[in-house]
């Protein structure tokens, strides 16, 4: 893609410990615009320390991160923050706060009048395909798992930002409900024109969703492409993780009838 | 007869607007200030670790100290401020009664409060920390609408029980001169009126539960988002502030303050006073149950008007003095001394109130033993009982070594159950007063002091520098210069240790006036 790249990352290092433990080492990486990343890797990969150094969750310690083009140790981390969508492991919402709330609380934050708000809230409940009369007033305790995510993701989106970082959003979640959301989002991410990363231990869900993939092992970025791309390196690791989802897909083939054949 | 129609339930109730207002003012004052320490600190506490771990292990220290302890303590500490804000800035400000009691009282609650704080604050889930970074809210923003919402029901807890403690604990200020709820259980104690023990017990208790209700009901609207139960529990608490607060302005500031240390002579003493004052068209309130040592010093400051003391506690506790004189100059050196702290002693009543050692007559006879140095060589096979300060006077100290006293145990008692124990043979000797009514009651006998060891403790009114020169004062109380014979002082003792409406300090200070006042 010739765009010049909305996320970049540039040589980017990040310890923890007093330097004892690395968990991002000298990775660099750009993300289009408009483009679904997605990054494997294990747990202690580095993967989630990645994402977060984008946002300035997590401060780097060497190389450089721009963001729209802006080196973000130049912008107020707050500010960075409410223009980047953002959607936690099992959703992260406050529990104090109904659904309307949560979804809201960002464009709370940036000073957006209660009425336009509470639009918002409809419309995000609509495209993440919530009703809304009979989800706003809830508490996020009384919401199955698939709902949950449904209004992190909502939240992600309340400010209307270009681009939207997703940590293991669907992981917690049964297969169906999954693949629901999953779809759904690959949907929104089509349809609003947003820039993702999303971060996944599973490879067949990168490869069903992503445009590209990046695979993390040790906090190093072993490779980076299409899902085609990928099947040609010669990375052992990489071959690994590409075996299972392989795999998955011949037996599935072979046990499953194709429609009409049978 | 009974029980509900004794007439002490009307008298208690009728103390009950300014018992209450006063226990009211000082619990919310020092909760207030309480919180208004504690809730910033443990908020800056949360992510340092060294400064929580202080401000706990500190609130925690604070919480061993026994709650009277605590309050005794803060008279002497600021009285010494407030000295050494004189001699500094000019300006000095009272030590007694309402600014002890707060600042014990309010150092008191800090430990629920910054333990449920602390402790609500801390769990609050980091993966909602973390959210609310993500979204964008700043550090203080977090704060405010995620971490205090979510950790309000622990911090709510911690301030119920806060206000609960203080609301019990304040009951313990009467020995520092804040008139509280606690007037009823020393008065009662003292006096062996047990309806006033029980009413103030029962006016604390309900007190604690009405307010940790109205807190409930600030915690659920809170939590509910309602406004009207939020609203409704800060409006009773308002209420219940501004009613108690409303019998303080009515009521006139220019009246005379008699103080009355912890036992039932002096609250016979302190009534007989008012009633003169009264009787002379004065106003007169009564500071009840102050402790030996705050009440001079009470006096010497300008917040209480007159007291009743005994010359051989001044002597010996006051000044230091371990050379016994007798009565006459005693009294005449003290009355010097007392005035270079322009401290007035208008007068002796009349009788003595010494510590003297007493066994039961029918012992004493059997034994053999007719004065102290006759018990000294039985003591060490035999028991002691004495009040909560006899074994830390000099006049202890003074009769173990003129007459080598040694005895097996000691034991510390209330006042009133002590010649009971010792005619029970509980105990074989007491150190009892020598006008106490029990004494003839109990059929008990004083051993003679033959090395006079013990001072003479002749009964003495002293008026505090600021009323020197007040004439109506002094042509009130001066009636009662030398009327009181030991006698009946003993008797009137006696009256006030039953337990009916006759024996109120009130009553009996009556009796008294017209016993002695006709001479």
């Amino acid at each position: 893609m010739p765009s010049t790249p909305l996320i970049a990352y540039a040589h980017v290092g990040k310890t923890f410990d007093g330097g004892r433990v690395v968990a991002v080492d000298d990775v660099s990486l750009d993300v289009a615009e408009g483009e679904f990343l997605a990054v494997v890797g294990g747990s202690g990969s580095g993967k989630t320390t990645l994402l977060r150094l984008a946002n300035r969750l997590i401060e780097a310690d060497a190389g450089s991160i721009t963001v729209e083009g802006e080196e973000v140790r130049s912008v107020d981390p707050i500010l960075l923050r409410r223009r980047i969508g953002y959607v936690f492991q099992s959703g992260g919402l406050f529990p104090h706060l109904t659904v309307a709330g949560n979804i809201g609380i960002t464009p709370k934050l940036l000073g957006t009048p209660p009425a336009e708000i509470s639009a918002r809230v409809d419309e995000l409940l609509d495209l993440v395909r919530l009703d809304r009369a009979q989800y706003r007033g809830r508490l996020p305790h009384e919401l199955s798992g698939g709902e949950r995510q449904r209004v992190g993701v909502a939240r992600a989106l309340a400010a209307k930002p270009r681009i939207v970082l997703m940590d293991e959003p669907f992981g917690a979640l049964d297969p169906l409900t999954r693949d629901a959301l999953g779809e759904d989002f690959r949907e929104l991410h089509k349809t609003l024109g947003l820039t993702t990363v999303m971060i996944t231990h599973d490879m067949t869900e990168a490869i069903l969703l992503a445009d590209r993939i990046a695979v993390m092992r040790g906090g190093k970025l072993l490779a980076q492409g299409t899902p085609a791309e990928l099947s040609d390196s010669d990375d052992a690791y990489v071959g690994e993780l590409l075996r299972t989802p392989r795999r998955q897909a011949e037996r599935l083939g072979a046990l499953l009838p194709r429609d009409g054949a049978a | 007869m009974n029980f509900f129609a004794d007439p002490r339930w009307g008298e208690a109730l009728g103390h009950l607007p300014d018992y209450l207002g006063s226990h009211v003012r000082v619990s919310v004052t020092a909760l207030a200030l309480g919180l208004f320490v504690s809730l910033p600190l443990a908020i800056l506490s949360r992510h340092r670790p060294v400064l929580r771990g202080a401000l706990l292990g500190l609130a925690s220290i604070v919480q061993t100290v026994p709650g009277l302890a605590l309050l005794a303590l803060f008279y002497p500490l600021l009285l010494a401020l407030a000295a050494l804000s004189l001699s500094w800035f000019g300006f000095s400000f009272s030590a007694f009664g309402f600014l002890p009691a707060v600042l014990a009282l309010a150092l008191y609650s800090m430990l629920p409060v910054l333990r449920n704080t602390i402790t609500g604050l801390q769990g609050v889930d980091a993966a909602i920390l973390e959210a609310a970074q993500g979204v964008g809210m700043t550090p203080r923003q977090s704060l405010f609408t995620v971490e205090l919402p979510l950790a309000l029901p622990v911090m709510m807890a911690g301030i119920r029980t806060a206000a609960v403690w203080v609301i019990g604990t304040a009951t313990l200020s009467t020995p520092i001169g804040q008139t509280s709820l606690g007037n009823y259980i020393f008065a009662g104690l003292q006096t062996q009126n047990w309806v006033f023990v029980l009413f103030g017990c029962l006016a604390a208790a309900v007190l604690a539960l009405l307010v940790d209700q109205l807190l409930a009901l600030i915690e659920s609207g809170l939590r509910n988002r309602s406004r009207l139960r939020a609203g409704l529990g800060g409006v009773g608490i308002a209420a219940l502030v501004v009613a108690t607060l409303a019998p303080a302005v009515v009521r006139p500031q220019t009246s005379y303050i008699i103080g009355a240390k912890t036992f039932t002579e002096q609250y016979v003493l302190s009534a007989l006073m008012t009633q003169r004052l009264k009787a002379a068209g004065l106003s007169a309130t009564t500071r009840e149950g102050l402790g030996s040592n705050v009440i001079f010093e009470a006096l010497a400051a300008g917040d209480i008007d007159v007291y009743v003391d005994y010359s051989g506690t001044l002597w010996a506790n006051q000044f230091h003095r371990t050379d016994i004189r007798p009565r006459q100059e005693l009294v005449a050196e003290l009355k010097t001394m007392l005035a270079k702290q322009n401290i007035t002693l208008l007068g002796e009543l009349g009788f003595e109130n010494a510590y003297a050692l007493v066994i039961p007559k029918k012992r004493a006879e059997q034994l053999g033993i007719r004065t102290v140095a006759d018990l000294a060589a039985r003591a060490a096979n035999m028991s002691i009982a004495g009040d909560y300060e006899f074994f830390s006077r000099p006049e202890w100290a003074a009769l173990r070594r003129v007459y080598g006293l040694s005895f097996r145990t000691q034991r510390q008692m209330q006042p009133d159950f002590m010649y009971a124990a010792v005619a029970s043979g509980e105990v074989d000797v007491i150190a009892g007063y020598t006008s106490d009514g029990l004494i003839a009651k109990y059929d008990l006998m004083v051993l003679d002091d033959v090395r006079r060891a013990i001072p003479p403790y002749d009964a003495i009114m002293l008026l505090a520098p600021k009323s020197a020169d007040d004439e109506q004062l002094r042509k009130a109380l001066t009636p009662l210069v030398g009327k009181i014979d030991i006698a009946t002082m003993r008797e009137a003792n006696l009256r006030a240790a039953g337990n009916d409406a006759a024996s109120s300090p009130d009553a009996v200070a009556q009796w008294l006036w017209e016993k002695v006042g006709k001479k």
